[in-house]
Order: C-alpha cells, then structure tokens, then sequence
C-alpha cells in the first residue's frame, strides 16, 4: 500500500476520529466544575500529553502515546488498589474534578 | 480461506456465533479459562467450568465443523484470593489428559500484586511439572507494560521453560518486541475499538513480521467481535497482503505454535 493508498484508505475515518476528540475537550470546556488546564483531571493531563508527542516529528506515535499513559514503576504491590482507568495516575493524586 | 482463532472465549458466545465463524472460515477455536464477569464463590464454580471447557463446548462446536481445544488455570483477577487459588490449582491435574486440553492458561497478570505472581509461579511450575504449553494473559490499560514485563521475568525464573511452548497474548506496540525479543509468541487481541484494532493488528505485523504472531478476537462478555480475525484478514488483503501471507499468519503460525500439543488437530478444506 503507498503512501497515497493509505491517505486514501484511512483519512476519512481518522479525520473524524480527530474532530471526536476537538468535541470531547470542547465537552470538558462547558462541563461545570471545569477547572482546566491548570488543575486538569490526571486522564486529561495525560491525553493532552499525548496529542502533543503526535506532532512531534518523532516515529513511533502509538508505542509512545501506550508509553505515556502506562505505570512507569516496575515492583508488584501489596493490593490490588484502585481499577485501571487508562492513565497511570500516581497513588494519592487528587482528581481535580472528582465529584463534580 | 481457513484460519484458527486460538483465544476466544465461547461460553459467552451464542451458537449462531459458532455458526458465523464456520461460515467465515474458523477451523478450531482455542479457549482459555478466565474470569466470568463475577468472582466464584468456590472452587466448585471452578470445577464446573472446567468440565464446561472440556466436555459441553468440544461438541457444541463440533456441529459447525470447529475443533474446540481448551486451557486450564485460574485466571489472575481471581488470583489475588491465594487460598481460593490452591484449591482450583489442585482440580486441574485431573482435567490435563481430556483430549481438548492444550495446556495452561490464561494465566498472567491483573492488577500486578505479589499475590497474582505467587499464583502465577505456581502455574508456571504446574505447566512444567506436567509439560504443557502455556498460554498468558497480560493486563490492559496502563497497567499491560509493567505486567508484560514482570511475566516474562517470572517465565524466565524458571528455567526450565522454554519460551517457545508460551504464547504471550494482548500484546500492543508497547509490549510485542520485549515478548518476541525473549523468544516468546505473541498473540494480538483485537476488539472492535478501545484496545487493538485490526488496523493496528496489521501495522504491528508490518513493522515486526510475521515471525510468532498471532492474532486472535477474545470473544468475551465485554464489547468483542469474535469474527475480528476475518476482520484483519480482510484488513492484510486490502493492504496488498497476499493470501498466502494471511494464511501463513492466521492459520499456519497458530497451527505451528498449537501442533507442539501432539492432541491439537484441525480439518482445513483449502489450506
Ligand atoms: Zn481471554
């Protein structure tokens, strides 16, 4: 597959799936208790990390956004602890929106 | 076109699955043991499914033309309860010789505890005690890098095992090259979206080759689609994939990984 069968192929549906997340950071906007940025929920804080590694010139955009979100400690703990949200968020973070 | 799904999770797939999956090509299915959405509440829960995976599911799919095969364990969301764990531990033994029994497994990481990695020590050393093949699951989400690796260490202590009889399944781009790198398979799990697409499926297989991966659906009680593996197939064709790399990825790799049980068997019409 070329490079001009690959934007042809997948450039719709990745076009759409970038105007899904312009929506959702719009959603968060006019959420009440929205106290983004500086007090972003650690979720948020990590996607917007991640969509700035995308452009930055650098290969291996997916491995590295997996990276960014992934627990970066390598030891087994003692409990369970909290479910996996998708974002490693550091034990005894607070989530700025939580309850809101 | 044939092929062989080697994870799938069919009890909580309806029979006219089984007859779409005939219908798309799948020869044999194989079917680890894992969580059922709800904690058991015995090992009699567990001892019950084992005879589901062993006896009710072979013939359920046998009238659609499929091979069921099937592994055994107690999976590690379940493993942070270490006297529930021995208990299940010690029933399988007596299921290893049913003739769909390929091995042990889902066995792995949930949320990376020290009690899901003495459970899974303890598997480990069963699958060497009764020389079986195993297969792993590895957590998802932001907890799959450090469980990826913490297992392949744990695999590794015992140095008995050789990484080629284990297959390393849920593997993404931020894990598959430590597990082929160690000399392990990697299976990649597709689902319909949050977790590995077929789209990303075929990039990993573009970037990494075609050398000891696999693809498989879950087919699980969350949001699957167990005809995901026709979907990639669908995905290397349309890329300019030829048919016989398709088959050699979704049929001959499973086969060859699988085929080193001396019970896994499989009709295939065409391939
Ligand atoms: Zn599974």
């Amino acid at each position: 597959m070329t490079y001009t069968q690959a934007v042809d192929a997948y450039f719709q549906e990745h076009r759409a799936k970038l105007i899904d997340i312009a929506a959702f950071f719009d959603r968060l906007d006019r959420a009440p208790g929205n106290k983004a940025p500086r007090h972003d929920d650690p979720r948020v804080a990590a996607l917007r990390r991640c969509i700035a590694l995308l452009n930055d010139g650098q290969p291996n955009r997916a491995r590295r956004v997996l990276e960014t979100l992934s627990d970066p400690t390598t030891a087994p703990t003692d409990q369970p602890g909290s479910p996996a949200t998708g974002a490693y968020t550091p034990p005894n973070t607070p989530s700025s929106n939580a309850n809101t | 076109m044939n092929y062989i799904d080697p994870h799938i999770h069919m009890v909580s797939r309806t029979t006219d699955d089984y007859r779409r999956m005939a219908m798309a090509g799948c020869v044999a299915v194989t079917e680890p043991a894992f969580w059922a959405g709800f904690d058991r509440s015995s090992p009699q829960g567990f001892h019950d499914y084992f005879r589901q995976l062993t006896d009710y599911e072979p013939r359920r799919a046998a009238a659609f033309g499929i091979r069921h095969y099937c592994w055994l364990c107690i999976n590690p969301k379940e493993a942070q309860d270490m006297a529930l764990a021995k208990d299940v531990i010690a029933l399988i033994p007596q299921f290893l010789d049913e003739p769909n029994v390929l091995g042990i497994g889902e066995i792995g990481l949930n949320k990376n505890t020290k009690n899901e990695l003495a459970v899974l020590e303890q598997q480990i050393a069963l699958a060497d005690q009764h020389n079986r093949l195993i297969l792993v699951h590895t957590p998802h989400l932001e907890d799959k890098l450090k469980g990826t690796l913490l297992i392949i260490d744990a695999i590794k202590r015992n140095t008995r095992i050789d990484p080629a009889r284990v297959l390393i399944d849920h593997v993404e781009e931020h894990t598959v090259a430590a597990v082929l790198d160690a000399g392990f398979w990697a299976g990649m799990t597709l689902y319909p979206d949050s977790k590995c697409t077929p789209q990303r499926a075929v990039d990993i297989l573009e970037t990494y080759g075609h050398h000891r991966l696999v693809m498989n659906s879950a087919g699980d009680w969350g949001p699957s689609d167990p005809l995901s593996v026709p979907h990639a197939r669908l995905e290397m064709l349309t890329r300019g994939h030829t048919r016989d790399t398709v088959t050699q990825v979704t049929l001959h790799n499973p086969a060859t990984f699988l085929g080193q049980c001396d019970k896994f068997r499989f009709d295939s019409a065409t391939d």
